[in-house]
């Protein structure tokens, strides 16, 4: 079939590195015990999860006590949502998001809203950024939480997180940050920029799925959803999964060597050589999201004349792995939302793909992917009816 | 999610692209997800000889495209209207469920386009009159 084989999907999930593979392999089978334990088994286990939980906190700037685990991103996206508006219902009812968020935020917005909360929705520009005046205007006597993600997942996009926390901070407004994306790709400490709370997940920084971390910064009080047995200081009660956790820690710690040792800097190198050979050698070829203010691996774009899923399905048969937001490749047939919030055109967002690069993508790679999606693009605009050199 | 033979038409479509001088041109939308169907055809003694198709859509919708025209061509033009969306989705050994609507399309071009070419040829006749 092909020869090579390029998967350019990071932003989906990664591959857990064989550190953290090595380092987890021990919690399965030998040292198996459940944290909670006394003895000697159990007291090996808890040890281990709380070396976990150092190297978490210390990717971003907590302190251990500050970290809670989750079975992922999208519960600890949930947890602090809805803990955090139930804990404070008293105070006030409204809420803010933004357009562009992850369903997992979305959707427990969504939920708070049938709870009696309310919710708004900020606005995004073209190139997917709130704006802070935005923010301020949206803000009342009664809001309690607002929820903005560090990085968009579809466009890579930063938000303004430092300047929205400070003024949330100044309102005793609690500010929540999904910052799934953007954890462990690039350096930042919650202390300094005043988050309040920050979602994390161990699979999309070479740890693996199912794992998720919440820094709750020390104060601020939530209610859990999952009650039981009392693990994580009463927020997320279940035996923890000691393994996954172990291989959080350990993606932590291979996430905080790559921020020293010019590996972050290398991905922005080769990031920006596929934006600009893709918007330069392929005529109405656009790049999606901020040009500058984006993750270090995120490389998206908008192909005029052609659709999402017959892109990919090209992509994948010539050994290339990427995804896109268009209408056909949804279940609801509906174009992504995110690229319609920065008012992308439904015939446009219909040609949306996104690449992710990772930490063993090489420049040859970004020339394969580069080539080949040239010349899949002539080959399907020689069949669209809407490409205006066609025949 | 897609057969073998939707996979193959997807990578090599038959009849594909802009045809010169059809005798008739069917331009059929997809309201549900925005999709865009061109079919041309050549049409001698009430028989389509020659056809193709241009297509903005999914893989399934550009396997259809190349379904449909391979169906009709050389069929008569009563004959062509019969075929229904479901006989291209036989003939593709089906269709995940959420792509049958894009089979439509290669059903609607077709009708479309021999609509076209007899409004055409009906115009033309009346104005030769
Ligand atoms: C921005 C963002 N938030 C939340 C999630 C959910 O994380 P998880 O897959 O760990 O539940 C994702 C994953 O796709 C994401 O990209
Ligand atoms: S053409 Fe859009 S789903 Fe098939």
């Amino acid at each position: 079939m092909t020869e090579r084989y390029v998967y350019m999907d990071h932003s989906a999930t990664t591959a857990v590195d064989r550190s953290v593979l090595e380092a987890m392999l021990p919690y399965f089978s030998e040292e198996f015990g459940n944290p909670n334990s006394l003895h000697i088994w159990g007291r090996k286990a808890r040890k281990a999860v709380n070396e976990a939980r150092e190297k978490v906190a210390a990717l971003v700037g907590a302190d251990a006590s500050e970290i809670i685990f989750t079975g992922g991103g999208s519960e600890a996206d949930n947890l602090a949502i809805k803990g955090a508006a139930f804990a404070r219902r008293d105070k006030g009812r409204h809420v803010i998001t933004t357009a562009i968020e992850h369903h997992a935020v979305i959707d427990a917005f969504h939920w708070l809203e049938d709870q009696g909360f309310e919710v708004t929705v900020l606005p995004v520009d073209e190139r997917a950024m709130v704006g802070i005046s935005d923010l301020e205007s949206a803000i009342r006597p009664d809001t309690i939480l607002v929820s903005m993600m560090y990085a968009n997942n579809e466009v890579g996009t930063f938000q303004p997180v430092a300047e929205a926390a400070r003024i949330c901070n100044d309102r005793g407004i609690i500010f929540h940050v999904d910052g799934v994306q953007a954890a462990g790709h690039i350096p930042f400490n919650v202390r300094d920029m005043g988050i309040d709370m920050l979602t994390m997940s161990a699979h999309k920084m070479y740890g693996p799925k199912g794992v998720g971390g919440l820094y709750i910064r020390k104060g601020v009080k939530i209610q859990p959803i999952v009650h039981g047995g009392g693990q994580e200081r009463g927020l997320r009660s279940g035996t923890e999964n000691t393994a996954g956790i172990v291989g959080f820690g350990a993606a932590a710690d291979l996430a905080s060597m790559r921020f020293t040792d010019g590996s972050i800097e290398e991905e922005v190198r080769l990031r920006d050589l596929l934006i600009d050979s893709v918007t330069s050698s392929i005529e109405d070829a656009y790049l999606t999201g901020h040009r500058t203010e984006r993750l270090p691996f995120h490389a998206s774009f908008c192909i005029g004349s052609l659709e999402g899923e017959s892109m990919l399905l090209r992509l994948d048969a010539a050994g290339i792995g990427a995804s896109s937001g268009s209408a056909c490749t949804s279940g609801s047939l509906e174009p992504s939302y995110v690229l319609l919030a920065m008012g992308i055109t439904h015939e446009l967002a219909h040609g949306s793909l996104r690449f992710s690069l990772g930490k063993d993508t090489t420049r040859e790679d970004i020339v394969y992917v580069a080539e080949n999606l040239k010349k899949i693009v002539a080959d399907l605009r020689a069949l669209s009816p809407l490409w205006k050199n066609r025949g | 999610m897609y057969t073998e033979k939707v996979m193959e038409l997807f990578m090599n479509p038959k009849n594909a692209g802009r045809m010169e001088d059809p005798d008739g041109v069917g331009e059929v939308g997809n309201p549900r997800c925005g999709d865009i169907m061109k079919i041309y055809i050549k049409v001698k003694d009430e028989r389509i000889v020659d056809i193709s198709f241009e297509t903005f859509g999914c893989a399934s919708a550009i396997a259809s495209s190349s379904m449909v025209t391979e169906m009709v061509k050389g069929l008569t033009l009563d004959e062509a209207l019969a075929i229904s969306n479901k006989d291209v989705v036989n003939a593709l050994g089906g269709l995940p469920p959420q792509k049958i609507h894009c089979s439509l399309l290669a059903e609607e071009g077709i009708q479309a386009a021999i609509e076209d070419y007899r409004a055409k040829r009906k115009a033309g006749v009346e104005a030769k009159a």
